[in-house]
């Protein structure tokens, strides 16, 4: 029997359609709140912040009970062929939501620190705000912004609760490296677990491995 | 050309509200920092929006909150020199300067107008460096680049020299005078330095917590402030409470004298001012006794400070300014002032 890499496959591909999700809905929540008056965005923040804090087991309850399959919402969206539950999609949901608050935070700090005169004088100068934003305040943004997503990237792949809370292990249809890792070692597969383990490690390795490299490689840019 | 500005906006603990007109030339701002002068700017610019009021450049309105109109920045076509020159710290000196070329649609004349900007503000050599590789003094001249390229109808400058080393500044004043005298439209300058705002400026507005005290010609300001406050600005260092006794005298109880006035005095003085660099031993005029109290070198110049004989003993000394090659071998015991020099405060 040839070995099994479809949870790497999966875990991949859920990690990474999260990560773009959340890295546009990360940023643009960072960007309009900071511009919401006080006691809306400290309302908006707490709970755009809790899935952080929360045990992400509660994060998949609370999916359940949103979308759960005679859940009023998981019903509508059931009509039109859509199903969270026991879904490698739904495992896209449940990253992206324990993600989120990763990517938000750190583009939010990042956005708080950008020098406001630079939006000002490209204002005065005549520049469209789209075009300030675009290659302005994110150039600027930038280590923020890429250290957000390094972290929710690394969140998503690595998201165990929410995702076995509402997608479930089902092998070849929805499991993960860590669903996966936690299966194999339920039913005394140590060395399988082993495996899976290592290749989690190597996965992790890579992406703080070229973290550091982009970082080394700005500070040089800035340097020279 | 004109620029007229007559805003109110409330700020923290008092309210801004400013009614000027300023005309060709260049008009300075001069007041403490958090006085409102950068506000007032930020409002001109459109960054800021005033609670109510009324902003016109050359007849065309950019803020008007009876008929609710509030021009977007990008469309006031006023240049803004911030402080830290806001230069865009990812982009080279080129795609700086072309920020500000992006209404120009035809291309060859972008990159003429491009490269004479480059010429004039002698930014050749530079154009591929980041901000971060260049010197305040270059990193002054490609913001203002950045900005005349636009072709704005009205210049602003926060604290133009601020952010530059002493030695820098007073070659730099000269160069930056020049190039608005070529600029040839209205300029608004805020400072916080008398002698920036005397060196730059046609006229002067002297600002205190959010209003406008004087605004006057710039030798006229400093020849004649009018109010306490004014004279503090500019950098009168002697200030009494004073009283008319006719035209030409009024009483300082404080310093127990007399003076003799060359202009009238008129009802309501409240202070009179005396500047530390007008006193003289040799003068005849409002000659009186004097002790001497203090001394403070300078590189060049010596603070004395003293007290009139009959001056109260709860009254600050006096302050005489004087450079060192006039400084008297004995402190004299007596100092007049001319009756020109007797700056009238009123409330």
């Amino acid at each position: 029997m040839s070995f099994d890499w479809f949870p790497l496959v999966n875990s991949l591909r859920i990690a990474a359609i999260s990560c773009v999700l959340v890295f546009f809905t990360g940023i643009f929540f960072a960007y309009y709140a900071a511009r919401l008056p006080r006691v809306i965005k400290g309302v908006l923040d707490v709970f755009l912040t809790l899935p952080m804090v929360l045990p992400p087991t509660v994060c998949g309850y609370f999916l359940l009970l949103v979308f759960g399959v005679r859940r009023p919402l998981g019903i509508l969206l059931a009509k039109v062929g859509v199903k969270f539950v026991m879904t490698w999609y739904g495992g896209v949901l449940a990253a992206a939501v324990v993600a989120f608050p990763l990517m938000y935070r750190t583009a939010r700090g990042a956005f708080e620190s950008f020098d406001k005169t630079l939006a000002y004088s490209g204002q005065t100068l005549g520049l469209s705000n789209t075009y300030i934003f675009w290659r302005i305040r994110m150039p600027a943004c930038r280590q923020g912004i890429l250290a957000g997503t390094v972290l929710a990237f690394a969140r998503a792949l690595g998201e165990y609760g929410a995702t076995s809370m509402l997608i479930g292990y089902t092998p070849g249809k929805t499991a993960t490296i860590s669903t996966t890792v936690y299966q194999l070692w339920r039913t005394n597969d140590e060395k399988g677990a082993f495996l899976w383990v290592m290749v989690n490690l190597a996965i992790s390795t890579v992406v703080l491995l070229s973290v550091n490299m982009l970082e080394a490689r700005q500070k040089k840019a800035v340097k020279s | 050309m004109s620029l007229h500005v007559d805003i109110r906006k409330q700020l923290g603990s008092f309210t801004l509200d400013v009614d000027f007109n300023a005309e060709n030339g260049v008009t300075s701002l001069l007041g403490a920092s958090g006085c409102g002068k950068s506000m007032t700017l930020k409002c001109i610019a459109g960054i800021e929006k005033p609670d109510e009021g009324i902003i016109e450049l050359d007849g065309r309105v950019l803020f008007d909150s009876e008929n609710g109109i509030n021009l977007p920045p990008q469309q006031r076509r006023v240049g803004y020199l911030f402080q830290n020159y806001a230069l865009f710290p990812n982009m080279t000196v080129r795609q700086n300067i072309l920020c500000g070329l992006r209404r120009e649609r035809n291309r060859t004349s972008r990159q003429q107008r491009l490269c004479d900007m480059i010429s004039m503000l002698q930014l050749e050599g530079l154009e591929e460096r980041k901000p971060a590789q260049l010197s305040g003094g270059q990193q002054q001249r490609v913001a203002l680049a950045r900005i005349l390229v636009s072709e704005p109808r009205l210049l602003l400058l926060d604290e133009p020299f601020s952010a530059l080393d002493g030695h820098l500044r007073d070659s730099l004043k000269v160069e930056l005078r020049d190039l608005l005298e070529r600029f040839g439209r209205e300029v608004l300058m805020v400072t916080h330095d008398r002698n920036e705002a005397y060196n730059m400026s046609r006229d002067i507005a002297v600002m205190d917590k959010g209003r406008i005290l004087a605004l006057k010609s710039t030798k006229a300001l400093f020849a004649d402030p009018g109010s306490v406050q004014a004279a503090v600005i500019t950098g009168c260092k002697n200030i009494a409470k004073a009283r008319r006794i006719d035209e030409h005298t009024v009483e300082v109880p404080e310093w127990g004298i007399e003076l003799e006035t060359k202009q009238r005095v008129e009802e309501g003085l409240c202070a009179v001012g005396l500047r530390a660099h007008y006193f003289s031993p040799n003068t005849q005029y409002n000659r009186f006794a004097v002790h001497f109290a203090e001394e403070m070198e300078e590189p060049f110049e010596t603070i004395i400070q003293f007290r009139y004989e009959g001056q109260k003993p709860d009254s600050p000394p006096v302050w005489w300014r004087l450079t060192k090659d006039k400084k008297p071998a004995q402190f004299p015991g007596e100092l007049g002032i001319a009756p020109a020099n007797i700056l009238l405060l009123y409330d």
